[in-house]
């Protein structure tokens, strides 16, 4: 048979190709995915859940899985650096694993996917993508289902804790590549794990697109946080969805950093599954010029005496969009629940756009739940605070805009992690002042 | 929370309510001289245009929105699918005894006549009103005005007068700040409307009284869709009640008003409803005010009955430093869905909106909140500010918030804030240990929740609104 297509076949086109050494269940659920996939109809405008979406992003035609790994990957290894103390690093190109070091203690299974799937299946089988997709990607979820091919399973077993964290780099390469990470960490009873996807492209002009994945489960009493960094160049485009569990008495902590791409949807989804559970859900977006950040949340009081906190900040530049829509949801007979959702938007220019839809629904009585949804601009009063102590007020700005999200990140609550984070939040200022983004 | 956790108190709730719905609920048999039948088509849009004797431009109006009603979908995307149960073929769109409105009670059917008396309106009307307007079924049966304001040139006048008589002032602001093809229900409303006021003060004259409307229902499976269209001219003031009744029925009762305000440069319209339908109404009400340079609109909203609330106030703040505000109470108990809101338009440098919403949800009870809040990038120093706080009682109580807030630009500062609460225990105990029972104490609570609200209705609603809340929150605890 000879090769007619000059083209690799998009993704769209592409049925999966289950590597022949997984197990049968998996190639079952690709295959389900696919049909499911292309029998969902396709979001639109009137749909609530892409209300103020930019429906055009989702044209992913053209995109395919087949482009080959670079052959420097060396110099990917070397721009793969993040904290200090990490106690495990996986790097993918394309979703191909090209590194691996871990000094994780021997009880936690830290493995590449498709790895885990032929040593580990029932324990993934267990865990993997056991949730409806509510927040409106659903055919993208079946579509990543079908098409992933590898990412990073996390088991920690009961009463382990782990020091330091797990990064995982996923580098996108070439024109029209496509990568489908999937993360999936699962905590035993008073287990502890941090771990870190970053997201990044291989140089700044080829358009890339990243349909990633992450499910979390808190087993009870767990402490969990996951942190996405989403800094790929500014052609390519990110959808991502995040689906966490948390048992009785557990902690998940969530936060996702965007600064790079074009266009990146973010839908996040936590669900309080036992008592004393609890979930943090934070965002720092920074778009500018024409970058557009989507992001829908959902908090999912299931159980009685649980709670949820939401704080999502974007700040604005040039004619930067973001739309944020959030949902608290209180389960009939989820009493003592105490939710809260907070939405914040500054505004660094007067072309931007903010589109806020904090909602609430309670189906019972004795919660405490509050949403708030603020936009405004830096006072001059505070810009003149600054300069009255000698700080030019371009300076004055970026010190504030910088305090702005800091107020987040210091959600995070360790030192190391933070400044991670505020070295790409930094990065990302120094770039919208030399007229990047 | 110990007060609710036996049913018996549920249904002691189901009676307070019934106490309260008893002053609405009563019927008196039908006598109409002009019926259109059940269902909706062309021939019953043209039958209301031969009874009503429309010019030309309404009839072909009203043709032209019964296409674009039966083109639109229900707007069930988001809105709830309790919408599918109301069937437009067994609704009867128009129901009248023939007869003018009348300028003296004494001229009034006696049957209508004892209808209004029952709910006190004559005696309002003596008491603290410039003028009233009463709709039975779809037409107005009694249109009076204090002498002293025509002479000042103050109109106030059935929609169908108004129409007729007063063509060009009516026709330029007609259908234009609620288009016809703004939704499902406004098209129904533009196919089919009958009744309704048309209001005009001229400029500068402000009123010192209110007028008031009051809409009531007498017949089963009906559907009434009153039109109403105010025009305050530069710097003139008027405040308008309006009240709705009908007794309860088996089966489902639709209505579907458009009301449409206009105040020009330094107008002030102030736009009251209490809303006490009976639990069987679908009430899908499309209310937008146009707020030009300096004026202001503010729709002073109060929902308790209904089987179906949609209502979402409007303003559109077209001129410079216009203002508009809404200030909302909705009271939703079992069996009802109060799905309420705000809708607030910015199109105009330094313009500021307000909206205040508060709700109470008891037994099965449902609310909902929905505000859309809109400032495009071209312009400066627009200002909103959103607060919603629900209050639920029951454990099976609901509450839900769907806010959705777009902004353009660096100039511009919103707030939006909601809760939802319920009457703590520390408080009830805090009251009982003075000597306070339990239901006066949830009484008490719920009254200082929406106290604050309650001020800004007229003194002789408010007073009213606080004994109806009294009246539903009886039984309601142990």
């Amino acid at each position: 048979m000879s090769n007619v297509l000059e083209q690799p076949l998009s993704i769209l086109e592409s049925s999966p190709e289950t590597a022949a050494d997984f197990p049968a269940w998996f190639r079952d659920r690709q295959a389900a995915a696919w049909s499911r996939f292309q029998d969902t109809p396709a979001p639109t405008r009137r749909d609530e859940t892409w209300r103020f979406s930019s429906i055009k992003q989702l044209d992913f035609s053209g995109y395919s899985t087949a482009i080959e790994v670079p052959e420097d990957t060396g110099s990917l290894i070397e721009r793969s650096q993040g904290l200090e103390s990490r106690s495990a690093r996986f790097i993918f190109v394309n979703d191909t694993l090209i590194e691996i070091e871990s000094k994780l203690p021997e009880a936690v299974i830290c493995l590449p996917l498709a790895e885990a799937l032929l040593t580990h299946g029932d324990l993934v089988k267990e865990h993997f993508m056991q949730q409806e997709t509510r927040l409106g990607s659903a055919k993208w979820a079946a579509l990543h289902e079908a098409q992933l091919t590898n990412g990073l399973f996390v088991h920690v077993p009961d009463n382990v804790e782990v020091e330091g964290t797990i990064e995982v780099y996923h580098w996108i390469a070439g024109e029209k590549s496509a990568v489908f990470p999937h993360t999936l960490i699962v905590t035993g009873a008073n287990a502890k794990v941090r771990v870190i996807d970053y997201f990044k492209s291989e140089n700044e002009e080829d358009a890339g697109l990243c349909l990633a994945f992450n499910d979390l489960y808190a087993g009870p009493g767990s402490k969990l946080d996951y942190l996405a960094i989403q800094a790929v160049n500014e052609n390519s485009k990110v959808l991502s969805i995040n689906e966490t569990g948390v048992a009785r008495d557990a902690t998940a902590k969530s936060f996702v950093l965007n600064v790079g791409a074009s266009w990146a949807r973010n839908e996040s989804l936590s669900r309080l599954d036992g008592e004393g559970s609890r979930s943090d859900m934070l965002s720092v977006s920074i778009p500018a010029r024409t970058q557009e950040y989507d992001q829908r949340t959902f908090q999912h009081h299931v159980s009685p005496g649980a709670y949820s906190d939401l704080l999502y900040k974007n700040t604005l530049y040039d004619k930067a969009r973001t739309i944020f829509s959030g949902l608290i949801f209180v389960d009939e007979g989820a009493h003592r629940t105490d939710a809260y959702q907070t939405c914040r938007n500054l505004f660094m220019s007067s072309d931007a756009e903010a589109n806020s839809m904090p909602g609430l629904e309670i189906n019972a009585d004795d919660v405490k739940c509050s949403h708030g949804s603020t936009s405004s601009q830096i006072a001059d009063e505070e810009i003149f605070y600054l300069q009255a102590r000698g700080i030019d007020p371009v300076r004055a700005r970026q010190l504030i805009a910088r305090g702005f999200s800091v107020e987040v990140i210091e959600r995070l609550e360790d030192e190391k992690v933070e400044a991670l984070v505020l070295g790409f939040v930094d990065e990302k200022f120094a770039r919208i002042a030399t007229g990047g983004a | 929370m110990s007060y609710d956790s036996s049913t018996t108190l549920d249904s002691e709730t189901k009676e307070a309510i019934d106490i309260d719905r008893t002053s609405g609920d009563f019927k008196f048999p039908e006598r109409h001289k002009y019926d259109a039948g059940r269902g909706l088509n062309e021939r019953t849009v043209d039958y209301i245009s031969d009874v009503k004797k429309d010019p030309d431009w309404v009839r072909e109006f009203r043709q032209k929105a019964l296409k674009v009603f039966n083109e639109k979908p229900m707007p069930t995307n988001w809105a709830t699918e309790d919408l599918n149960n109301i069937d437009f073929d067994i609704i009867r769109y128009y129901l009248s005894d023939g007869e003018r409105p009348k300028r003296s009670w004494d001229e009034v059917p006696e049957e209508v006549l004892k209808t209004f008396d029952r709910l006190g309106i004559p005696e309002q009307e003596r008491a603290f009103l410039a003028g009233v307007e009463a709709q039975y079924d779809s037409e107005a049966a009694y249109s009076n005005m204090k002498e002293e304001l025509s002479k000042q040139g103050v109109i106030f006048v059935t929609s169908a007068e108004g129409l007729k008589e007063h063509e060009e002032i009516f026709r330029p602001y007609f259908g234009k700040v609620i288009p016809t093809g703004d939704n499902k229900f406004s098209a129904l409303n533009s196919a089919v409307f009958s009744g309704g006021s048309f209001i005009y003060i001229p400029k500068g004259v402000k009123l010192k009284q209110p007028l008031q409307a009051y809409f009531r229902i007498n017949s089963e499976n009906f559907g009434q869709f009153e039109r109403t269209l105010i025009i305050a001219d530069e710097g003139s003031e008027v405040m308008y009640m309006e009240g709705c009744t009908a007794p309860k029925f088996e089966t489902a009762t639709l209505h579907s008003a458009v009301v449409e305000l206009v105040a020009l440069k330094g107008a002030k319209i102030q736009y009251v409803t209490v809303q006490n339908w009976s639990s069987n109404v679908f009430n899908l009400v499309t209310k937008r005010g146009l707020a030009m340079e300096d004026a202001e609109v503010r729709w002073i909203d109060c929902n308790i009955g209904s089987r179906l609330t949609m209502k979402y106030p409007g303003v559109i703040m077209k001129g410079e430093r216009a203002r508009g505000e809404v200030i909302s109470i909705a009271l939703a108990n079992s069996g009802q869905h109060q799905d309420t809101g705000a809708k607030m338009i910015h199109a105009a440098n330094n313009t500021t909106s307000n909206v205040v919403s508060k709700s109470i949800s008891v037994g099965e009870g449902r609310s909902t909140y929905r505000g859309q809040v809109h400032i495009p990038k071209h312009l400066k120093g627009c200002k909103n500010n959103t607060e919603c706080d629900a209050l639920l009682i029951n454990t099976k109580s609901r509450t839900d918030t769907y806010p959705a807030i777009t902004v353009k630009g660096n100039d511009h500062a919103t707030q939006h804030e909601a809760s939802v609460s319920q009457v703590s225990e520390e408080m009830l105990f805090y009251m009982q240990q003075r000597g306070i029972d339990e239901g006066h104490a949830m009484s008490l609570a719920v009254n200082g929740f929406i106290n604050d609200l309650v001020r800004e209705f007229p003194m002789e609603y408010s007073v009213e609104l606080k004994r109806l809340i009294d009246l539903e929150m009886e039984g309601s605890v142990g």
